[in-house]
């Protein structure tokens, strides 16, 4: 088992070498993207439903928003480092092909690319958590609960990314796709920018099935006590942890299947 | 070092390797000929541990790749038939990359991607993008590449294909210096001079099958005559005239463009055919070469594909 934590660090540490070379836009985007949202979204709208109703769940729009809006950066940030590496390693680069003919398994190269995405998710949530921190949409002492389940969500939706991605067998618009098609719905229909319960019951469906929404309501809870009973948490806990067991898991299968045969 | 036992490779219902049989020794340079679809690459995968076998037994440094394979890829060099280089990074970085995959320390890669170079004649090019390298020099970083480990085996598929003629030299040039450092080395080919120079034993590979085992010129003397006499009449001429030329040689093969005259007297049988009226367009009298074992073996020749 020692043995294979340390074939996945090796995979992980192509990723980071790789990453570093992007680090001006990954630094870039990890800033402008909470900056340019809280300012248009969270101010902008914020004074508007703030005057109009007086915030949102007894708290000002700014501080409703947040918690979603960092989950949100989460599970993007995660899906891109998995499924952008795996695409490349299976179809355009095949760069896997040339990993596996090392003493590296399918499996580790499933767990290194899965472990250098989960850095990239703290790196970029911690930022997006600075930027929220210093528009005074969280409190300072929320640091350490509001990384840590954001990124607790972003890493076991990219496991579960990490598996369907594996899947791919010719690229044919499969990012734009998920992007389109998965991403911006779950953006869209998780309680991001209004409570869930505002939505027509015959949509609210796409919120309980959500990651987003899960990592959402925990998020809202952790960072200004929205009400949530203990075994709402709990389910929203194991619900993504489902979810990323079972993408770790078929993720590993399908890496090694994929890579001898 | 490897042995192989009614090894098979099953897609689906179709059999791309057909329970071959073979051993390869230490230090040995071991040759898998044969043309394209015959199974060498499927083999090869197999041998590299990055395939399953579908039935047979394999043994590769006394282990089963299907129980063992991380650890004897260890002990491998990988040099695959479509380079797989990362054309992001430079040269040295490829090598260092590969060589991490592996767990080798930087302080130990540092001076062996030196000597890696140096054996690759590639030091000029260590800055250089993969992109900006030629075909044969890519070739050579594949084959560095898959020195990093310092491998015990190293696998070869069909290394000079698409090479000009200069590039195969260079190449084969290197795989010899290889050879002399006691590496193993196993190499499959279509190209039967290339199997002549690099190959001390080979095995002759088709439709999945091996059809003749030996070392180059031992298979040439049990399955054909010393010379060759290769005449040529026009395509719509050479099965009229053949036919008239049975006696001469051992033995003759029509082909669509020449027939091949199997004899150990080739400037004789030509001259015997001259004499008789026939003037060939072209006339050649050579060595018999690997060529005419598989043409023997098959009834085609390893470059109708
Ligand atoms: N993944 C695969 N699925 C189905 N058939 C394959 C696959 N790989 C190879 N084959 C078939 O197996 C045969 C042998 O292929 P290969 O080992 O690549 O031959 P060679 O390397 O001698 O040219 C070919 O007919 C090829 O089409
Ligand atoms: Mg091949």
């Amino acid at each position: 088992m020692r043995g294979s934590w340390r074939g996945a660090t090796r995979v992980a540490e192509y990723r980071l070498r790789n990453m570093w070379k992007w680090r001006n836009s990954i630094i870039a985007f990890g800033l402008g993207n909470p900056v340019l949202y809280l300012a248009s979204v969270g101010l902008g709208v914020g004074l508007l439903v703030d005057t109009g109703s007086g915030g949102v769940d007894g708290v000002p729009y700014l501080v409703f928003l947040a918690p979603a809006l960092l989950a949100a950066a989460a599970i993007q940030g995660g899906q891109d480092e998995v499924t952008f590496p795996t695409i490349a390693g299976f179809i355009w680069e095949k760069l896997f092909f040339a990993m596996r003919a090392t003493s590296l398994t399918g499996g580790q190269i499933a767990d290194g690319v899965l472990l250098a995405a989960a850095l990239r998710v703290v790196f970029t949530t911690a930022v997006y958590w600075l930027v929220l921190a210093l528009f005074g949409a969280v409190e300072w002492t929320s640091a350490l609960p509001l990384i840590t389940v954001s990124t607790y969500a972003g890493l076991c939706w990219a496991a579960l990314m990490l598996a369907v991605a594996a899947n791919v067998k010719n690229e044919d618009g499969f990012l734009a796709f998920t992007w389109r098609l998965v991403i911006m719905p779950m953006f869209l229909f998780s309680g991001t920018f209004f409570p869930l319960s505002t939505l027509p019951l015959a949509l609210q469906w796409i919120g309980w099935i959500s990651p987003l929404w899960h990592a959402t309501q925990l998020g809202r809870w952790l960072s200004y006590g929205m009400p949530l009973e203990p075994w709402q948490a709990a389910l929203s806990v194991a619900y993504l942890l489902a979810m990323g067991v079972v993408g770790v898991v078929v993720a590993r299968r399908r890496f090694e299947r994929r890579l001898t045969s | 070092m490897i042995r192989a036992q009614g090894l098979t490779k099953r897609y689906d219902d179709f059999v791309a390797v057909d329970g071959i049989d073979f051993a390869v020794e230490r230090g040995e340079s071991f040759g898998i000929l044969g043309p394209n679809g015959a199974g060498k690459s499927t083999t090869m995968r197999m041998l590299g541990a990055t395939l399953q076998r579908t039935s047979g037994d394999l043994m590769i440094l006394g282990r089963d790749p299907a129980h063992e394979g991380p650890t004897i890829r260890a002990h491998l060099g990988v040099v695959p038939q479509q380079d797989n280089l990362d054309t992001e990074l430079t040269v040295t970085e490829n090598l260092y990359t590969y060589g991490r995959y592996f767990g080798l320390p930087k302080s130990y890669l540092m001076p062996r991607i030196d000597e890696l170079l140096a054996f690759a004649q590639l030091e000029d090019k260590r800055s250089a993008k993969v992109d900006a390298l030629s075909g044969g020099m890519k070739r050579r970083l594949t084959i560095a590449r898959g020195l990093v480990n310092e491998p015990s085996i190293l696998l070869l598929d069909e290394p000079t294909t698409g090479l000009d003629p200069q590039a195969r030299h260079v190449l084969w040039d290197r795989l010899f210096r290889l050879k002399e450092t006691g590496v193993t080395l196993v190499i499959t080919t279509h190209y039967m001079d290339e199997a002549e120079q690099l190959c001390e034993r080979l095995v002759v590979m088709d439709g999945g099958r091996i059809v003749a085992e030996g070392a180059p010129a031992a298979l040439i003397r049990e399955h054909s005559t010393r010379e060759v006499v290769e005449v040529r009449f026009g395509s719509d001429r050479n099965a009229e005239v053949a036919a008239q030329l049975g006696d001469i040689g051992e033995r003759l093969e029509v082909l669509p463009d020449r027939i091949l005259i199997y004899t150990d007297a080739g400037e004789a049988d030509l001259q015997r055919i001259v004499a008789r009226g026939f003037m060939p367009v072209t006339s050649l009298v050579r060595r018999a070469s690997l060529e005419d074992v598989f043409l023997r073996l098959t009834g085609r020749t390893l470059a109708d594909e």
